[in-house]
């Protein structure tokens, strides 16, 4: 009993002692002056982290907005409302599968990504020898990855949405039949600009932040061998992926009561 | 991959996003650009206001011409009040003008239908903030059948 | 003859295990000192006390007058521009070219123009040898190129301490032989101070002007190469002629081995 109790002190010790150690690490990753050189890197890290996450993206959208369609259709066909599809899709991409999703696949595709990278360096101790070429790992490695990570996401996700609810459409209007003029005016009359659209870009960005946190971390951390490597990889993709959702709840209360 | 190679992958991914945003914006919100031309507020008590949202439109003619900002209730008489906001775009209305709350279609969503009154030298038009007094409230099912079966009855004893 | 760094009553303990433990070290200004010791002894990890990667439980170790241990992050990085560091492992940066990888820490540090650095990059790559292959992957080079890399980026920022980590561990006799004249060279050319940790006793021996020998938690001898060696001390002679018995017994601390057996 006693040992128990002790273990579940032990437990929130380290959990505390991690979450302080992730915080300092963030803020010196935040507060680093900006200058072109760094510009530079984030660029490059858009590139590894945004424009190859695209594919994957993209592919996922088209088929969610087209599977959305469909369902919504065969529900909404039996009330007589399925001039209300486009509204459906649009809102549910728009406020929830929109970030939700794309914060999900970002996760496995880049969060991971960057774990393994990060770990990796730390491994071989490219991040060590850095250090002692006066280098700041933090405002080198870690810095750089943690913006392009912000930055790529919101994108990505609005890529997912549109590309998605393209989907809808074309199986609501082109196959289905629904008159197309029906389909967008109700959409547009129903979607809005502050309350879908940019509180999706806002959720994105929370998103973002807490899955490219996580992956810097667990990677930064990691035990330097192979194994630690991959149970941080594991680890990065599970702790975002709950964070995402739980933190998608909490959001949505906010922004939805 | 050569410097120029990533600029050119990364301008487009950014590009490509803000045109994503701008393409949701337009297409999906329905949002145009030309339409901010001010607007004024118009209130109007109804005895029931059904399942009127926030955001719910104004049409006058099957035209949207503003749109429902908030809904409260007056707590002295227990009515709702309806605050409007209307576009000034296109102009003002004679305070003798009215509101229902129709519905569109019979199980769609519930807008609030604006008939213009008539005009005469005596009369002003509404601007901010002015209360519309001639409102038809919303068509409540139950309350129909209850009419109905009603009058059924009277027309029985007859 | 100044002391560019002095170690004072430093103890350092990892995970309940003391490495050090009152230990004191100078090194002198514009000499090669070794370190010499058993592997485990935490040699490695003396390197990194010194260029302020890991913080001494007590005691100081001071860089030209100044702390490492109580310098701010911003003092620390300044400290270290004036240090180099050849990892055991090259630590290179395996996506880069060898070009590049030399080139890092000067794009880093200075504003220098493209055709000013590569000049300097090559001098770099020509003082190790290698200016032919500046173009290959750091990938694609064997163990003993890969060192002299990155012994060419450890040089870049012209350091006044450079600290060698095990640098003949598992090389050939030819590379060996080529790190030896490197280190010797360097130090003079460039007026450097050099710290070399190793446990290859005779190569260290051969280009060493002061050794100190680690073993126990502290320094067991210390001098010239000579004296070492003339050095009579049990432990050391063991240590010097890689004896396999004597005062560091062949086994791990264990039980007796028969009692052990007859109980089972």
């Amino acid at each position: 009993m006693i040992n128990q109790i002790q273990r579940i002190g032990e437990r929130s010790v380290n959990f505390v002692t991690q979450l302080g150690v992730a915080g300092l690490m963030l803020m010196s990753a935040l507060f680093s002056k900006p200058n072109w050189k760094f510009l530079r890197l984030v660029g490059r890290q858009v590139h590894n982290l945004g424009v190859l996450s695209l594919p994957i993206i993209l592919v996922a959208g088209l088929f969610i907005g087209m599977v959305l369609g469909l369902q919504g259709y065969n529900v909404l066909v039996s009330y007589g409302a399925e001039q209300s599809l486009g509204t459906m899709v649009a809102l549910s991409l728009l406020r929830e599968l929109g970030p939700v999703v794309t914060a999900l696949l970002f996760a496995g595709r880049a969060g991971s990504a960057l774990t393994a990278e990060v770990g990796l360096m730390k491994a071989t101790e490219q991040i060590s020898s850095m250090e002692m070429m006066a280098v700041d790992p933090f405002k080198r490695i870690i810095a750089p990855r943690f913006w392009a990570g912000v930055l790529s996401m919101p994108v990505l996700a609005f890529m997912f949405s549109l590309i998605a609810i393209w989907g809808g459409s074309f199986v609501g209007v082109d196959w289905k039949g629904i008159d197309s003029g029906g389909f967008w005016s109700v959409m547009q009359a129903s979607v809005d600009v502050h309350q879908d659209i940019f509180y999706g870009f806002i959720k994105s960005t929370v998103f973002a932040f807490v899955i490219v946190w996580v992956a810097l971390y667990n990677g930064y951390y990691a035990k330097p061998s192979s194994a630690g490597i991959s149970e941080a990889t594991t680890r990065t993709v599970v702790n975002a992926s709950l964070l995402v959702l739980a933190l998608d709840f909490i959001l949505t209360i906010l922004m939805y009561g | 991959m050569t410097e120029k190679k990533l600029h050119l992958a990364v301008g487009s991914f950014v590009l490509a996003g803000c045109f994503a945003l701008v393409l949701l914006v337009v297409q999906v919100a329905g949002f145009s650009f030309t339409q901010d031309q001010g607007s004024y507020t118009l209130k109007a008590k109804f005895d029931n206001i059904g399942g009127l949202k926030v955001r719910s439109p104004v049409k006058l003619g099957g035209v949207v011409v503003g749109r429902v900002e908030a809904i409260s209730l007056d707590a002295k008489s227990y009515t709702p009040v309806v605050t409007l906001r209307m576009d000034q775009q296109y102009g003002f209305y004679p305070e003798t003008s009215s509101l229902a709350i129709l519905t569109a279609g019979l199980l769609g969503e519930q807008f609030i239908g604006l008939r213009p009154g008539f005009m005469d030298d005596d009369i002003e038009l509404l601007g901010e903030g002015d209360f519309i007094d001639d409102t038809k409230s919303a068509l409540v099912l139950e309350d129909l059948i209850g009419q109905f079966l009603f009058s059924i009855q009277d027309n029985s004893k007859e | 003859m100044g002391q560019l760094v002095q170690i004072r009553d430093m103890s350092f303990a990892r995970e309940q295990r003391i490495l050090f433990d009152n230990l004191n070290l100078d090194i002198a200004q514009g000499k090669i000192t070794a370190i010499l010791g058993p592997s485990g002894i935490g040699k490695t990890t003396l390197l990194k006390l010194i260029g302020g990667q890991l913080t001494p439980s007590s005691g100081d170790i001071l860089f030209s007058g100044e702390s490492v241990c109580r310098a701010k992050r911003a003092q620390l990085y300044q400290m270290r521009r004036k240090m180099g560091l050849l990892f055991q492992s090259g630590a290179l940066f395996p996506e880069l070219t060898v070009f590049e990888n030399v080139a890092f820490p000067l794009r880093e540090h200075t504003q220098l123009t493209e055709p000013v650095l590569q000049t300097l990059v090559r001098m770099k790559l020509e003082s190790v040898g290698l200016r032919g292959a500046e173009q290959l992957m750091a990938t694609e080079l064997s163990g003993g190129m890969g060192r002299r890399v990155a012994l060419a980026r450890a040089t870049a920022l012209d350091p006044e301490l450079m600290m060698y980590d095990e640098p003949f561990a598992g090389q050939d006799p030819i590379s060996m032989g080529v790190l030896l004249k490197l280190i010797r060279d360097l130090n003079q050319s460039l007026g450097l101070t050099s710290i070399v940790v190793s446990h290859d006793v005779t190569e260290v021996l051969e280009i060493a002007d002061y050794v100190y020998v680690l073993a126990d938690k502290t320094i067991i001898a210390q001098g010239t190469a000579d004296e070492i060696k003339s050095n009579q001390d049990p432990r050391l002679v063991q240590f010097i002629n890689g004896l396999p018995n004597g005062p560091v017994p062949f086994h791990y601390p264990a039980s007796d081995f028969l009692k052990d057996l007859a109980t089972q």
